[in-house]
């Protein structure tokens, strides 16, 4: 039962990491049906600055500052000048975005050098707690909050306000909110560097748990982000939400049960969902 | 006659298919003016080139005095045009009051009374308030389609086709609330069934392969039997 309780804590965490790093694609690609492999060099970016900051200052709070700040700034260079002369072209898009978040990892070993870094997790949330026999890591169960608080937050921004519905329209008929008065492009550059702060965050939050940084984990996160956007449906914040949460779940059990599948069992519950589900677990109607 | 929309010479491409040739007509303030013409002939292309949506390559469009040709079409839209595409435009996901509350770009009074007035106009959309807009009739989605473009103080209505693919009593029904509105706002329609077209407008222009081919009073058109079959197939 504890190790049942544990490899869920774990799952969940790792989804939740991998969500904040999806919704913010989803909403790209369903909005602006952008194509952006860049993400994860966005990603990387938030955790060296964020690791950075940590290591001057030992304030992980204001690391989680920097890194998100760190996103926004990176989010509107990304937008206006890698993505805003490729709009509508899915080739040039995945070709242009790949090369840029070559670019990011390498400038991430130009800037904080080549060698991993080490990150522990800050003294208020080290340790564990013991419920029965089941023992909780706070570190992870601070992950796991602040993934469903944000998922939240942005749930009932996208539910309750205007510019919330603006988004959700956008993603369904782009053309449609135009004609409705409403710059879609300004609200895609906000959408898209609020998308760029949630992957910065994501990677701040990742270095702590996983205890070290390295350049390369930007592309390995951003192609399981990518399979979270697919599986949970091109465009739906939900359904990354449930995705990532069923991919950070099964990683965490297949790593324990069948070590070998461990990376495998991703590309496979993508391959079962477009065989049966080809639009995803949730889809947007237009 | 004051005119408050006018198109010179426009001419537009799709992709490279060049599809309006030359566009020239205007629509007076207050009165409801009718595209017509046979199926492809280039009517919905002509809304959405006033729209924005597609760019102008030659020619002019004047709105209130001012060229709006090849401006986005967001700025189009807060000049005062609304727009109900053919397609209706419906967000699927969103309900009936999301579909509304998301094209309301004030809150205040004269907001509230109009949407209440559209409501009263269309009652089931009161009665499926909180339904997603993709789960209503083909009907309910077009009086939903011309409210959200209603709701908002605008000059010109853009209306494209309203009844297509509507039941004949649906169709009775979005003409009466056209006809309500023409006392409110100026109209440029586009609608292939002249019965329709002929209640409701004032003045027409027939579009004959991308080009403006003839115009008039429409009282007129209904008494030239000869251009009604040359044109629009109507004997």
């Amino acid at each position: 039962m504890d190790l049942i309780a544990s490899l869920t804590v774990n799952g969940l965490a790792t989804g939740m990491l991998i969500f904040l790093l999806a919704a913010g694609l989803t909403l790209i690609f369903g909005l602006m049906s952008v194509l952006n492999f860049a993400h994860g060099g966005l990603f990387i970016w938030g955790a060296y600055a964020g690791v950075w900051i940590y290591y001057i200052t030992n304030s992980f709070l204001l690391a989680i500052i920097v890194a998100i700040i760190t996103g926004l700034v990176l989010g509107l260079i990304t937008e206006r000048l890698i993505i805003r002369p490729v709009y509508g072209n899915h080739i040039q898009q995945i070709l242009i975005t790949l090369g840029f978040m070559l670019v990011l990892q390498e400038l991430i070993k130009v800037v904080f050098g080549p060698d991993q870094k080490a990150v522990h997790p800050p003294a208020w949330l080290e340790g564990s707690f013991q419920m029965g026999d089941v023992i909780l890591i706070k570190y992870r169960l601070f992950i796991i909050a602040i993934g469903l608080l944000l998922f939240l937050t942005i749930y009932l921004i996208l539910k309750k306000t205007r510019i919330g519905l603006i988004v959700r329209a956008g993603v369904m008929d782009r053309e449609m909110v135009q004609t409705l008065g409403i710059n879609i492009r300004f609200v895609f550059m906000a959408v898209f560097m609020v998308g760029a702060a949630l992957a910065a965050l994501s990677g701040v939050l990742h270095a702590p748990y996983s205890g070290v940084i390295y350049a390369e984990m930007g592309l390995e996160f951003s192609i399981l982000a990518f399979i979270v956007v697919v599986i949970g449906g091109m465009g739906s914040f939900t359904g990354s939400l449930f995705a990532a949460i069923l991919v950070g779940l099964a990683q965490a059990f297949m790593a324990y049960y069948v070590p070998a599948l461990s990376l495998a069992v991703n590309m496979l519950i993508m391959t079962v969902v477009l065989i049966f589900r080809p639009q995803g677990l949730f889809k947007v109607k237009g | 006659m004051s005119s408050l929309l006018k198109l010179s010479q426009v001419e537009a491409y799709i992709q490279q298919f060049h599809i309006l040739h030359d566009i020239n007509f205007e629509v007076p303030k207050g009165e409801v003016t009718v595209l017509l013409g046979r199926n492809g002939a280039g009517k919905t292309t002509t809304l959405r080139t006033i729209m924005g949506l597609n760019p102008v390559s030659k020619g002019s469009i004047v709105f209130k005095d001012e060229e709006i040709s090849n401006q986005k079409p967001h700025l189009i839209a807060n000049k005062g045009i609304g727009y109900v595409p053919e397609d209706q435009g419906i967000f699927g996901d969103l309900t009936v009051g999301e579909n509304l509350r998301v094209a309301m770009k004030r809150e205040d009074q004269e907001t509230t009374e109009r949407l209440e007035w559209i409501l009263d106009l269309f009652p089931d959309l009161k009665k499926f308030w909180k339904k997603p807009g993709g789960q209503l009739s083909g009907g309910q989605k077009q009086m939903l389609a011309i409210s959200r473009a209603y709701v908002n103080e605008n000059d010109l209505l853009l209306i494209d086709e309203p009844s297509k693919g509507l039941a004949p009593i649906v169709v009775e029904k979005v003409m009466e609330t056209i006809l309500q509105m023409k006392e409110k706002t100026t109209i440029l329609l586009v609608e292939q069934n002249f019965l329709m077209a002929s209640k409701i407008g004032d003045r027409f222009y027939i579009i004959d392969d991308g080009q403006t081919v003839h115009n008039g009073l429409m009282g007129e058109l209904k008494q030239d039997k000869a251009l009604m079959k040359k044109y629009l197939g109507v004997s």
